[in-house]
């Protein structure tokens, strides 16, 4: 289509510009490649939170006051989810993929943008029910470290536990969900049997190179945020990280039907947006 | 006299589905804009509105895409579970932030950010609903100035989401579904 006619406020595109420009030349956290209208609305709600009267306010903090950038990166990340979002992709694990993952005598799998972690303890919670978590090594990584504290603690306000039951029940657990947590006051705080073969890293998707052989790799609602040649270069070290015949699990709204990636991979769940990775 | 614009965003709520249904069949083969459409679905619904919509719209009818270009005469609705946004160059984006209006998708989310592409180039329609989503969004779309037209709440199945709509933005033009039809032939005519 023709380019849209705009009445846009220009400057505030320009200054939105500029502040990922310098939180990338002074922190090294690349976000110019994100997709913008999403960056831009965080970033307008930070400013407003965090009471500046411009983004360019904002990015004089930022350069100047290193304990700003914490503060940023839990408006530029997003930090909602909940545990075994989507029961069918779970489901789906359990009942196609890990038979196939069983035949392995040790495995890797890759939580990639794991934020808070509750993608990860779903994992963890499917790989003991199925009887594969001794033979497991999860690897959880996000680029924001307040998020991977909270993963490593595994703790959850009570309140959203009941969804994260129904959730888990709906993805054909052979448990309850309360066998691995203890709640007290109002929280809900996981098992540490279930992190003690995870490794919790700093990694970003955009910078980062490759660092292991995974066999399952589940990066979910996370390439939404990313422009499409960002996607690709997250897709493209999927395709490298993967084992051949390994899996890659993505968010239900996303695809690697456009990506130049596309033909490393074969649809193994279409509906679940599950893909394997060819034998070549 | 104003030019044509370049696309139309409409929110609705509880009462939605009987609203679009006068609405969307109503747009004639060759109709020039792309619509987007934010309804609130719970969200174990999927994306049911789709097939509603196919068998009974002249236009192409799809749930929107992550990194999707708009297209002419093309309806597109919002997945449910995701917020729907436009980026600059006017293609689609989904995002899974958190509820808005405890809502997702949120009528604001694709409001602000279609006002922000589209500029004096939007239409952005606010229709029956139970809460207040869509009012602060219609607000952004007439202040980049775009169009904001909202549905009659006196004809409206649920009148609270139109009621709020114009207590935000008293700018926007009342009508009801038969003169939101006739708005957005006129808008295309030659």
């Amino acid at each position: 289509m023709d380019a849209p006619v705009t009445g846009r406020d220009a400057t505030e595109d320009i200054e939105i510009q500029l502040l990922l420009e310098a939180v990338y030349r002074r922190y090294h956290y690349d976000f110019r490649h994100y997709a913008r209208a999403s960056v831009k609305r965080r970033l307008l709600q930070a400013r407003q939170q965090l009471g500046f009267a411009s983004i360019s306010g904002m990015q004089e903090s930022i350069l100047h006051d290193p304990a700003m950038l914490p503060r940023l990166l839990n408006y530029l990340t997003v930090q909602v989810s909940e545990m075994f979002r989507d029961p069918s992709y779970f489901r789906a694990l359990r009942e196609q993929v890990l038979p196939h993952l069983r035949t392995y005598p040790s495995l890797k799998v890759w939580v990639a943008g794991c934020s808070n972690g509750e993608e990860l303890y779903s994992l963890a919670i499917l790989f003991r029910e199925e009887g594969l978590d001794q033979r497991t090594i999860f690897y959880a990584t996000d680029i924001n470290p307040e998020a991977l504290k909270v993963a490593q603690a595994g703790v959850y306000p009570l309140d959203q536990v009941r969804n994260f039951t129904q959730n888990h029940q709906k993805s054909g657990a052979r448990s309850s969900l309360s066998d691995y947590y203890r709640a007290d006051y109002g929280r809900a705080a996981f098992d540490a049997g279930l992190r003690e073969r995870v490794v919790f890293s700093d990694h970003s998707l955009v910078t980062d190179a490759v660092f292991a052989e995974m066999h399952l790799i589940s990066c979910r609602n996370v390439l939404i945020y990313f422009d499409r040649d960002l996607q690709d270069r997250a897709i493209g070290l999927f395709r490298e990280s993967l084992a051949r015949k390994g899996f890659l699990g993505l968010g239900s709204k996303e695809s690697l039907r456009f990506s130049r990636h596309a033909d490393a991979f074969t649809d193994f769940i279409r509906e679940e947006k599950i893909y394997r990775r060819n034998e070549t | 006299m104003r030019e044509e614009p370049s696309a139309v965003a409409i929110g609705a709520s509880a009462g939605a589905v009987e609203a679009l249904l006068q609405i969307l069949p109503a747009l004639p083969a060759g109709y020039r804009l792309p619509v987007l459409v934010v309804v609130h679905v719970p969200r174990d619904r999927g994306n049911s509105l789709v097939s509603l919509f196919q068998t009974r719209c002249r236009l192409r009818v799809k749930e929107a895409e992550d990194k999707e270009e708009t297209c002419p005469g093309t309806i597109y609705f919002a997945p449910s579970d995701y917020h729907l946004l436009v980026e600059a160059d006017g293609s689609l984006s989904l995002s899974s932030d958190e509820p808005v209006h405890h809502s997702r998708p949120a009528i604001d989310v694709l409001f602000e950010s279609a006002a922000d592409a589209f500029g004096t180039g939007l239409v952005g329609i606010v229709l029956t609903g139970a809460n207040q989503d869509g009012a602060s969004g219609l607000k952004a779309v007439v202040e980049a100035g775009g169009m904001g037209i909202v549905q009659d709440p006196a004809t409206a199945l649920v009148p609270t989401m139109p009621r709020a709509a114009l207590a935000a933005c008293p700018a926007a033009r009342q009508a009801d579904l038969d003169g939101i039809i006739s708005l957005l032939l006129e808008l295309t005519a030659t």
